[in-house]
């Protein structure tokens, strides 16, 4: 990445603690690691995606030291809109930015992904692709979340549940409800000898629906 | 130093040494056992949390009414919070739950600083009554209806409607007490902590028949030996209270078994949820709804009663 200027450096700091800190006051959002403790092991958290809050959400509850070498990968359309999500996106989130417009684009998505892993950083992915608006829990899942797998075993596939967060602000309303949301971490899947991508996709999505709180609405 | 600064500061003091006491138990106990005992550590989160608690008190009530009032509007947020996340709700509630937590309970602790008693003992109970279901149903969805217009209204009248009660024995203007209703408050909740405390410990230990079976581990014998406690604990403290010896003793047993029966109350609504608590926001203690469930009960009753017992003297 690109070294940022001091005082855009300082400026995404304080926005990032910011974010953190109102997170926390509004919804009381809490990590329970389940099937793995909060350890500076490389990773890729993949999780559900209700709301355009849960990226920050994850964030969010990851303690500090892991924070700042997890970087979430996210659509290269959607943060960069406006100078605003530019900023938000690029320097405080450090986001690694994909192109999810199949046709039009030129660089690999996948390649992206691979470098930021290669330069030791942890991921945040959603798998799912898009924003999740219909009756099902959970979508099915892309491929890249096999990509991964396939091409860095040694990388911990963390399924990471977000409950609760789309009654916090359900599609189109303005104002969010000030209820309380967890992030369940669950136990690391990885792929089998042999494993088919479909099986693998099926298998890690069932593993991420596993997480579900019961009694959810 | 005003006379109820002195108090307070005394009030305070005593507290402190009672908390001393129980770290410097914990962690003889801590000391004493070679492996880490989990039933010591949660006895000495619960203890920490109890210092935050006294602390904050403490400081709001030497900050003065607004801070106290402050301090029991963060707690009734962070209860109705808690209630409205496991409460039956759908999209078409949005807008009434949001005018719940920015509108109505703002507004309610308002009346506590602004002195409107009238407006305080029905603005929720009368007029919140009739509105919020109406702005839901403008959303057309009828689905689960007054189940969830129910539970929307049962949050606010616990949450806040309760809570608010206990900020304002502030407002109680009772003869020769002037200004002295923060003290009240710290009476309030001490004789129902108490109650609670005794309650569970020896409750636990000499309990024979419990009240609900199936629901509590709470027994008849627990629940009188908190009484008994909560009475003696009123007498104690009689001297920051408007009344005689006696009459403290017969107000702190009637708030701890208001309290008791809501900690029982709050509890079957846990279990109908699936909760073991409602959240984990007060380490060692679970939720806001967790640590004020008998204060909560109890601030109504205590309210009226000490008005009615103004009448009567």
């Amino acid at each position: 990445m690109r070294p940022l200027p001091a005082l855009r450096r300082l400026a995404a700091r304080i926005t990032g603690q910011g974010l953190v800190l109102f997170a926390r006051a509004i919804t009381a959002v809490h990590a329970d690691w389940r099937g793995v403790g909060p350890s500076p092991r490389q990773r890729v958290y993949f999780a559900n995606h209700v709301s355009n809050g849960d990226m920050p959400m994850i964030w969010s509850v990851l303690p500090h030291h892991l924070r700042l070498n997890t970087r979430p990968v996210a659509a290269a359309d959607y943060w960069l809109k406006n100078r605003l999500r530019a900023f938000a996106g690029v320097e405080v989130f450090r986001a690694v930015l994909v192109d999810r417009r199949r046709e039009a684009r030129t660089d690999d998505p996948m390649a992206a992904i691979l470098e930021a892993l290669a330069e030791g950083s942890s991921l945040i992915i959603f798998p799912e692709g898009l924003r999740n608006q219909g009756p099902e829990p959970l979508q099915p899942f892309k491929s890249g979340l096999y990509n991964i797998a396939a091409a860095r075993p040694d990388v911990e596939l963390v399924p990471t549940w977000i409950a609760n967060l789309n009654a916090v602000m359900p599609k189109g309303e303005v104002i969010p409800l000030p209820l309380m949301c967890s992030v369940i971490f669950g136990a690391p899947v990885a792929l089998q000898e042999g494993e088919e991508r479909g099986a693998f996709l099926t298998r890690a999505a069932a593993a991420l629906l596993a997480l579900r709180p019961e009694d959810a609405p | 130093m005003t006379p109820m600064m002195r108090d307070i500061l005394l009030l305070a003091l005593a507290v402190t040494a009672f908390l001393l006491f129980l770290t410097i138990l914990g962690e003889r106990m801590r000391k004493r056992r070679a492996q880490p005992d989990p039933a010591v550590e949660v006895f000495m989160t619960r203890v920490d949390s109890w210092w935050a608690m006294v602390v904050l008190f403490t400081l709001a009530l030497i900050a003065g009414q607004w801070a106290v009032t402050l301090l029991f509007a963060v707690a009734a947020f962070a209860a109705l919070r808690e209630f409205y996340t496991y409460s039956v709700r759908t999209k078409a509630d949005h807008l009434s739950l949001a005018m719940a937590f920015y509108l109505i309970l703002p507004a309610q602790f308002l009346f506590v600083t602004f002195d409107l008693q009238r407006l305080l003992g029905v603005f929720i109970p009368v007029y919140v009554f009739l509105l919020l279901p109406f702005v839901s149903v403008l959303r057309g969805s009828t689905d689960r209806f007054l189940a969830r217009v129910s539970e929307t209204q049962w949050g606010l009248m616990i949450a806040v409607y309760c809570l608010s009660h206990v900020p304002a024995l502030m407002l109680l203007d009772l003869p020769g007490y002037d200004g002295r209703g923060m003290l009240l408050i710290a009476f309030l909740v001490l004789v129902v902590q108490t109650g609670d405390l005794v309650d569970f410990y020896l409750g636990r230990r000499y309990g024979r028949r419990r009240i609900v079976p199936g629901l509590s581990a709470k027994t008849w014998e627990g629940a009188g030996f908190g009484l008994l406690a909560a009475a003696l604990m009123g007498v104690a403290l009689f001297w920051i209270t408007p009344f005689n010896p006696l009459e403290s003793a017969a107000m702190a047993a009637l708030a701890s078994a208001c309290g008791q029966a809501g900690a029982l109350v709050l509890r079957a609504i846990k279990r109908d949820r699936g909760l073991r608590d409602w959240s984990h926001l007060i380490p060692g203690q679970g939720g806001f709804l967790d640590q004020l469930d008998s204060v909560i009960f109890a601030a109504p009753a205590f309210f009226h009663l000490t008005r009615l017992w103004w009448l009567a003297t």
